[in-house]
């Protein structure tokens, strides 16, 4: 049967990771393709990329160092930020990308969610989704989690899945580096109400939140950056770990 | 040289990218002369298959290929391992390249579980028989599938499967023993995937 997956994110601004890394014995700590490779080489499932620069000049460093990954890395790649069109998606898959995540894209327009899937197929067009309570309601936030766009998050994530879209990200804003596990009645909300692939986002501070995570059967995969970038986590031993318990992952 | 061939079918980006990680000299061509220079074929594939056929036979290069599989390997991943076979019920009936017994046909009319079509992920690839494909992979290493149609009635060719509540054929052989087909993609499939391809650059 298909494996539960583990999936570092890596955050790239002008060519490089942002965000907490301090690895001790990794030569280049903040090269994506180092990072990158160190990763492929300790089990994880799938690289999730994205780019995080507006300039011009950074995008192309963001492609440029895409095709360098894709040329040495062999496992899937998801790429977004800052996807608006059918022209974006083509550019990352031409660069090596596998799958393409949209988000505020597809809020300022969902076409974008049914154009790209009968272009490239629903297994390239992944939603990912910034989720955040307010007043008891899961509310879409768009722009990096700072814009409140009144969307009601199930009824977004239903939408994306009947517009095409074939997997969701679901990030919540509100466990979102406070490492306190994964946001299990956020995924719950969600996971009754699509039946494509989802993957948790948001939370995860030791091996036992992604063993909690999986318990739940609509869970997909976890996806992680900062615990996996400061090596507080290591995948290989998540793995093992996870193994151990009983959850069915690569190994 | 390995030719993979170019009828505007996927992306090769990948592909590509781990023949020359596997130090393979290859070529993307769509020309029948490139087909008969080179070694062995890669014939590969995303889509639709009436479509891919369609493409195949607009480049005039359906019979060249049936021709050429019987003197040197062929290898089909994914949507071109489905082409091998004699036909498709994809979106109606079509006549496939017809190197391998078979059909190909909806994963979604047999799986009983509410499992979910496209199978797509890494899943375990068991070895029903033993073949020279297999020199660089252990049974049950994981492969990556993305795939919502499937090889079936193919039992005699079939060196490899996958559980996904029904059994999906990951892995073909012609009786000949040159031509072969991956449903996953060995290129996706990390150091197990890299290992299939190196095996099929010796065969």
């Amino acid at each position: 049967m298909i494996s539960k997956r583990i999936i570092p994110c890596l955050d790239v601004t002008n060519g490089r990771v942002v965000k907490g890394v301090n690895f001790q014995d990794i030569h280049d700590l903040a090269d994506p393709v180092e990072l990158a490779r160190y990763y492929y080489e300790t089990g994880a499932d799938e690289l999730v990329f994205y780019d995080i620069t507006a300039s011009y000049e950074g995008r192309k460093l963001f492609t440029d160092l895409l095709r360098r990954v894709a040329a040495q890395i062999f496992i899937p790649l998801t790429v977004g930020g800052g996807i608006n069109s059918l022209h974006d998606f083509d550019t990352v898959l031409k660069s090596g990308a596998d799958k393409v995540s949209i988000n505020s894209g597809a809020i300022k327009d969902p076409s974008l969610i049914s154009a790209a899937a009968k272009r490239y197929g629903s297994q390239c067009v992944v939603l990912s989704m910034d989720v955040k309570r307010v007043n008891g309601e899961f509310r879409v936030f768009a722009n990096g989690g700072r814009i409140d766009t009144g969307l009601d998050a199930r009824e977004w994530a239903k939408r994306g899945e009947d517009l095409g879209a074939g997997e969701i990200v679901l990030n919540s804003i509100d466990t979102d580096g406070v490492r306190q596990g994964f946001d299990l009645p956020l995924l719950c909300a969600i996971g009754e109400i699509v039946s494509v692939p989802l993957i948790a986002s948001g939370g995860a501070g030791k091996m036992a939140d992604f063993w909690e995570l999986f318990q739940y059967d609509r869970v997909d995969a976890g996806l992680a950056a900062s615990v996996f970038h400061t090596k507080q986590i290591d995948i290989g031993e998540l793995k093992k770990y996870l193994r151990e318990r009983g959850v069915n992952v690569r190994l | 040289m390995i030719a993979v061939v170019d009828y505007g079918v996927g992306n090769l980006f990948s592909l590509l990218s781990s023949l020359r990680f596997l130090g393979s000299a290859c070529l993307v061509t769509k020309q029948k002369e490139d087909l008969v220079r080179a070694e062995r074929i890669i014939l590969p594939g995303v889509g639709a298959f009436g479509d891919a056929m369609d493409k195949l036979n607009d480049a005039g290069l359906t019979d060249t290929i049936r021709e050429l599989a019987q003197v040197k390997p062929l290898l089909g991943i994914c949507l071109g391992m489905q082409l091998l076979f004699e036909r498709s019920f994809e979106h109606g009936e079509h006549e496939g390249l017809g190197l391998i017994p078979g059909s190909v046909e909806p994963l979604a009319a047999d799986l009983e579980q509410p499992l979910k079509v496209p199978h797509m992920g890494w899943n375990r690839l068991t070895i029903v028989r033993d073949d020279p494909i297999f020199k660089y992979f252990t049974d049950g290493d994981w492969v990556y599938y993305v795939h919502s149609y499937y090889a079936k009635n193919c039992a005699g060719n079939t060196l490899g499967v996958s559980d996904y509540g029904v059994t999906v054929t990951g892995l073909v052989r012609s009786a000949s023993g040159l031509i072969y087909g991956m449903q996953f993609h060995p290129e996706k499939s990390g150091r197990a995937g890299l290992g299939l391809l190196k095996a099929f650059s010796e065969i």
